[in-house]
């Protein structure tokens, strides 16, 4: 079977005054139906902007896609105008951003910018919008939803907006749901019961998820794959498990070892990664972590390393580095 | 370190900060939001104090009461035994210089006009110390040895620097005219990954070469327990729970607490997809008024139901 989306060499450049920024540098994935993929990484690492740059969603100018193929369902999205990305966008692929206060209208009631999408795309009366909305509000758990749908965002928790958000996002059944940071900044109780949802909404409806965020532990539990960048690049990418306990590339090795597992003051000291992240405005050679990375061999700074399968590991476990990580860290065990 | 029979450095006493409640022109009164909530502690010195909880529940305007960013509704702060609340800005101004804060956002924080050594030298020169010019000047390149950036960047600007050493650059600021205490509030929240670990880092070797208390704000409880000695749970203003940091984390007492700890994510997927966050409904939940911090262990307190 096809796979649902494939990125092709994606490349996102921004031209500003301080030089282009190398946002994402020849990003290539595929990702099937039913699948929920976990994107990590910082800020700068591209997560963020290749994701909106599929469905046109950056400003342009200052930024601009250099090259590559983004199929969706066959379709080349690049290829799209705007017009055409407007019936996918909502519709095809649903979206849930970080912040649930600034993406709703406050002087809309949830119930309209719930309905809006789905007037415009599959022209429902005003009547069957009313009750798809209902509905909706039920599966995403807000309780006496027909009250809460004729309420504006201000009445709403941050937890009850992102669910709206969440909401909004699945309203159409779209194949495919990307979450930017959709829990960020939500507090840990709230943001249990959000993953307690999406885990539920995809057992009941299926949807295909990229779920973008910076924290490890959140992947750990609602992904199925992860992918780790770095730089614009795609460091290491595989089965959650493979990647976690058997990690092949040293920046998710690092990010791993520098979160505090239990440990305790005074027992044990966190593992920190060195130096500063990239400068991006800078042309990318070499491996973008070779600058931070102990174990970086000659060839990681002037030669960029292909994402490829990684030996001895679970089919799809694939990692960009010159370095036999594996090798180095028993090295490094082995030195008193 | 934190000898229970050791002299806080720090106390405040029964505090309370509310907003609104003020008479109405015509009448009645605005909704009082009682933000801090009869709250009390000590830290003693070279000691580490975490504060957490969620958005809203009034740890934030404790850091900011305790330093009289603020003023109090009512209660006491104690420095050294002193009662210092409510003196007056002449008054204060030593206690200043030993007491200081860094915030969540290194990057609100700076002067973007000011050279970063600039920045860092300010206080020296507010409080009349550091010498001449030259003198200061060597002291600020030996702060920014301390906090791991190289002096060659205290001609530079702020807008030069990565998140990271931005922070760096506050704590260098902070730690200028030698205080005694550290208010921290969120230092590490809005630091990428990568860079948290080395915040977090610095922060201990600080306090182990310079003696610091700190009280460490935050809402990320897997980083309190890398750095603090005990940690004081809070609820909508009120403290539920307060103690060393290994019996909050073995031995929960409140529900809150409980379904706190167990809401933080993991990054072990063995774990995680096994993990049943605990529900806390703060709604029904809320801590009754005269509800008191009852002991149930060594230093180790939590308020009744």
């Amino acid at each position: 079977m096809a796979p649902l989306l494939e990125v092709r060499n994606l490349t996102v450049a921004f031209d500003t005054p301080d030089g282009t920024v190398h946002a994402v540098n020849d990003v290539s994935y595929s990702l099937e139906e039913g699948e929920t993929l976990g994107i990590v990484g910082e800020s700068g690492s591209g997560k963020s902007v290749h994701a909106l740059s599929m469905v046109g969603l950056i400003a342009a100018p200052p930024g601009r896609i250099v090259r590559g193929e983004v199929l969706f369902n066959g379709r080349d999205l690049l290829a799209l105008s705007q017009r055409e990305l407007f019936e996918v966008r909502g519709k095809e692929i649903g979206f849930v951003f970080q912040d649930p206060m600034t993406s709703l209208n406050p002087v809309l009631t949830i119930e309209r910018q719930i309905a809006e999408p789905l007037r415009r795309h599959f022209g429902m009366s005003a009547s069957q919008a009313r009750a798809r909305v209902v509905e909706l509000l039920e599966l995403v758990g807000i309780p006496d939803a027909a009250r809460r749908a004729k309420q504006y965002p201000h009445e709403f928790s941050g937890g009850m907006r992102q669910r709206v958000m969440i909401a909004i996002g699945i309203s159409c059944n779209p194949k495919l749901l990307i979450a930017d940071e959709a829990t960020t900044a939500l507090d840990v109780t709230v943001q249990a019961q959000i993953l307690d949802l999406v885990r539920d909404l995809k057992k009941k409806i299926g949807t295909t998820v990229i779920w973008i965020t910076h924290d490890m532990g959140v992947v750990a539990g609602l992904a199925d794959t992860v992918q780790v960048m770095y730089g614009g690049r795609i460091m290491e990418r595989g089965p959650v498990r493979a990647v976690f306990h058997d990690p092949r590339n040293a920046y998710t090795w690092g990010l791993l070892k520098s979160l505090p597992h239990g440990g305790r003051r005074g027992v044990t000291r966190l593992y920190q990664i060195p130096g500063n992240p990239p400068d991006l405005t800078k042309a990318p050679i070499g491996d973008p972590f070779a600058p931070r990375n102990p174990f970086a061999t000659e060839r990681c700074r002037i030669e960029t390393p292909p994402l490829g399968d990684v030996e001895g590991s679970v089919p799809g476990h694939q990692v960009a580095a010159w370095y036999d990580l594996r090798a180095k860290l028993a090295a490094m065990e082995a030195q008193p | 370190m934190s000898e229970s029979n050791m002299k806080p450095l720090v106390s405040v006493q029964n505090l309370c900060k509310t907003y609104g409640g003020e008479k109405r022109l015509f009448g009645g009164s605005t909704q009082a939001l009682r933000a801090v909530n009869n709250v009390s502690f000590e830290i003693a010195p070279g000691e580490t104090l975490g504060l957490v909880g969620e958005s809203g529940s009034g740890k934030s305007t404790t850091g900011r009461v305790l330093l009289q960013l603020e003023a109090p509704t009512s209660g006491d702060i104690l420095y050294k035994g002193e009662n210092i609340t409510g003196l007056s800005k002449a008054m204060l101004k030593p206690y200043r210089r030993d007491m200081q804060v860094i915030f969540q956002d290194p990057y609100a924080s700076l002067n973007p006009r000011m050279t970063v050594g600039e920045f860092v030298g300010e206080p020296l020169e507010v409080h009349r110390l550091g010498g001449s010019r030259r003198e200061r000047e060597d002291r600020v390149a030996s702060l920014f040895t301390k906090v791991g950036l190289d002096p060659s960047f205290m001609k530079r600007y702020p807008h030069e620097f990565s998140g990271g050493q931005r922070q760096r650059v506050n704590i260098a600021r902070a730690i200028a005219l030698n205080p005694a205490f550290i208010v921290a509030d969120e230092p590490i929240t809005a630091l990428d990954v990568s860079i948290q670990a080395q915040i977090v880092n610095l922060f201990q070797d600080l306090q182990d070469e310079l003696g610091l208390t700190y009280l460490f704000i935050a809402h990320d409880l897997s980083m309190i327990r890398y750095l603090c000695h005990r940690v004081a749970v809070m609820l909508r203003g009120r403290i539920v729970e307060i103690g060393p940091c290994d019996a909050i984390f073995e031995n929960p007492q409140h529900a809150y607490t409980k379904a706190l700890l167990s809401a933080i994510p993991v990054p072990d997927p063995d774990i995680e997809r096994n993990r049943r966050p605990l529900v806390f409904d703060v709604g029904a939940n809320l801590p009754r008024e005269e509800a008191v911090l009852r002991p149930v262990g060594n230093r180790h307190f939590v308020l009744e139901a």
